[in-house]
């Protein structure tokens, strides 16, 4: 204990950052509140209305909220995925929010032309949504891995491009009887279903959960399990390790870029066919690409993690309406998730900070102190 | 396409082209200390909020309330950078990480504020923004008048006295070669006496200045109140005309009237004759094709600072 120095990690130390940049974001959030003049017990009270269903002040139930809380956690947790994947290599794809709408694209096509019994229509609406994610995540992979362009400043570009070829396609292709969207998706092609809506008292939630949990699972599986999410991870560590090695530096980069566009790809299927039922024109981005971002930052890329912070994330999005209607905009949800992502992004000023405290506690239970350490 | 055209798309793609520019120059000073500012986009937000909130409100008090606008979106920029600043170089956050935050954050608290203080998800529509002038004498000038002196926005001179600022700053000054040294090499900067910290904090606080300058300016010129999508990628198209553009405020000071240019294509391409067939989304997404291509081509020849988006180390040799 005597010789431990100041920013000493621990074992745990992983699973503390995350958990203060919790707490501190919502302290954040808590204060923005305050200054403006409102309650952040009210806040507190929507949050876990929306988390568990209870309105506390009201001592009611609705499942509603419930369902509510799993839809808008579903496409976050894979775009968390895509984001969380491409980061294990070494990439930072902010590409999540385009290459999900060219998913969501693909899959309003094959929802509108194939006809097939659903238990055909609706994987290959999904499978769909899947490939053309992973073409669009290739690209900046292939740019990355031939030219050395950077993927930000790609992937954020590939976000605007996606938007307007979607719209391009949506309004000019598809057709559309109000500038918005297309005509509905046969029954065949969808993953609502009238039992899940009625069993959460009318909420949206739909099969979509399903394939969500797949990938979980198979994120964590390729990752931490098979040569190949081996090779991956050496990449992020270090790529001239890795080259050294003898591993395909640049193929990996494609491949990790194609298997996270999957990713995201799959959240446009499910939000298409699931959360809608028909093809949507955008005016803009929809905020999916950062939100991701922000659950794998907050999940530190694990799959567990992930699923967690999605859950959080989705429980922040879900209690917006109530916040609203109890007075409070509902974008102080964003402004706790930035802060937490900032809190994330402080990591070597938290944990300074943890083993300031820990010193001092320390300290106070084993006495006589060292010179050394009381000097630091 | 005849020449009356092109006189009549110079203003408009010198408007779009201003606050690229001038948030290109902003990504300038903080990338040349060392620090990656992908956090332009939220700066420019926070920018065009803050102005156009006190254009809002002061405009039946006061005439000058446009410029007193600017003036709060250059304020509220650097504040708000202070905290990538603060993250990034004391804190040892990563650049992108922190950047990325300060997008969220921007989005979340402007609109957070528009309902605090307008109680609706945008803020008030101005009457008018900044004005146009006609310069005299110059105007006069058969061609150049009309393109460049003619009905002009004044943030366009603007933006052009910044860029011969900043070259003037940056590459001609002990200031400005210490603010380089720090992105190539901070620890050589440091051995030689140089407060790399200090530099760095200059840096991502002028990068503040300039991107709530670009902000207001967007939002006064080409918008009648801030919205959400009032900014929509310009600070990432800002980003990569300083790629584009070798971080050099002359290539800077290029890569964004091209953009601006690109991005007035889809307001004349009805009366063009080989571009009236296509569909308005295709020069919707152009501008963000050109900046991929820009990119693939420049990408081998174009050396950023060597150490910008690097941790500071001091034990680093």
């Amino acid at each position: 204990m005597a010789n431990r120095k100041l920013g000493d990690a621990r074992k745990g130390d992983a699973l503390l950052v995350p958990i203060v940049a919790v707490l501190l974001g919502f302290v954040v959030g808590s204060v923005v509140v305050m200054i403006t003049g409102k309650s952040p017990l009210v806040m507190f009270n929507a949050m876990l209305q929306g988390l568990t269903g209870l309105n506390v002040a009201r001592g009611s139930f609705n499942p509603r909220y419930i369902g509510e809380l799993v839809i808008q956690a579903m496409p976050i947790i894979l775009t968390a995925l895509c984001f969380g994947f491409a980061a294990r290599t070494g990439l930072f794809n902010i590409g999540a929010e385009g290459q999900l709408m060219i998913g969501s694209l693909a899959a309003t096509t094959v929802a509108l032309l194939v006809k097939a019994p659903a238990f055909i229509h609706i994987p290959l609406v999904l499978v769909a949504g899947m490939a053309a994610g992973a073409l669009w995540g290739a690209i900046p992979g292939y740019l990355k891995a031939r030219f050395n362009v950077h993927e930000v400043v790609v992937t954020i570009m590939l976000n605007y491009v996606a938007l307007h070829m979607n719209n391009l396609l949506i309004l000019n292709v598809f057709g559309s009887f109000d500038k918005v969207k297309t005509a509905p998706f046969p029954q065949s092609a969808l993953l609502k279903d009238p039992w899940l809506e009625s069993i959460t008292n009318g909420s949206r939630l739909n099969w979509g959960f399903i394939p969500v949990l797949i990938a979980i699972v198979v994120y964590w599986f390729v990752i931490e399990k098979t040569t190949f999410g081996y090779g991956l991870r050496a990449v992020g560590y270090n790529k001239d390790a890795a080259k050294y090695a003898g591993m395909k530096v640049n193929r990996n980069i494609v491949l990790s870029m194609m298997i996270a566009g999957a990713f995201a790809g799959l959240a446009g299927a499910v939000i298409t066919t699931g959360t809608f039922n028909f093809g949507r024109a955008l005016s803009a981005a929809e905020g999916y690409g950062f939100d991701g971002m922000a659950v794998a930052l907050v999940g530190s890329n694990q799959a567990l993690g992930i699923l967690l912070a999605g859950l959080l994330f989705g429980m922040l999005k879900a209690a917006g309406p109530l916040m609203q209607s109890n007075g409070i905009p509902k974008e102080i949800g964003g402004i706790i998730q930035a802060s937490i992502v900032l809190f994330v992004a402080m990591k070597y000023g938290l944990e300074r900070l943890i083993a300031m405290l820990r010193l001092r506690r320390d300290k106070a239970s084993s006495l006589p102190v060292t010179g050394e350490e009381a000097g630091v | 396409m005849n020449l009356g055209m092109i006189l009549e798309m110079f203003p408009i793609a010198l408007m779009f082209g201003a606050p690229i520019v001038m948030a290109a120059l902003g990504g300038l000073f903080s990338e040349r200390s060392g620090v990656t500012n992908i956090a332009l986009e939220g700066i420019m937000m926070v920018g065009a909020f803050a102005g156009a909130s006190v254009t809002v409100v002061l405009e039946p008090v006061t005439a000058m309330a446009p410029w007193l606008g600017l003036l709060t979106g250059i304020a509220a920029g650097m504040l708000f950078s202070l905290l990538h600043a603060f993250t990034s170089i004391h804190l040892k956050a990563d650049q992108i990480i922190s950047g990325t935050a300060l997008n969220i954050l921007a989005s979340g608290l402007t609109i957070y504020l528009c309902q605090i203080l307008f109680n609706q998800q945008r803020t008030r529509a101005f009457s008018y923004g900044l004005r146009k002038v006609t310069v005299p004498i110059l105007s006069k000038i058969p061609i150049i008048g009309p393109m460049l002196f003619y009905e002009m926005y004044p943030t366009f001179y603007l933006a052009i006295t910044l860029v011969v600022v900043t070259w003037f700053v940056v590459f001609k000054t002990p200031f400005g070669l210490r603010l380089r040294s720090c992105g190539e090499h901070p620890q050589a900067a440091a051995s030689m006496g140089i407060n790399v910290y200090a530099m760095r904090y200059a840096g991502v606080i002028a990068s503040g200045a300039f991107a709530g300058l670009a902000g207001a300016t967007m939002v006064l010129t080409q918008d009648i109140q801030y919205t959400v999508t009032s900014i929509h990628g310009t600070g990432f198209i800002a980003l990569a005309s300083l790629v584009f553009g070798k971080w050099n405020p002359w290539g800077v000071l290029g890569a964004g009237m091209f953009f601006g240019f690109s991005q007035t294509l889809s307001y004349y391409a009805k009366d063009i004759k080989i571009l009236a067939s296509l569909p308005l989304e295709v020069f919707y997404a152009l501008p963000y094709v050109l900046t991929i291509v820009a990119l693939v081509v420049f990408a081998g020849k174009s050396v950023g600072p060597k150490a910008a988006g690097e941790i500071y180390d001091q034990g680093k040799r």
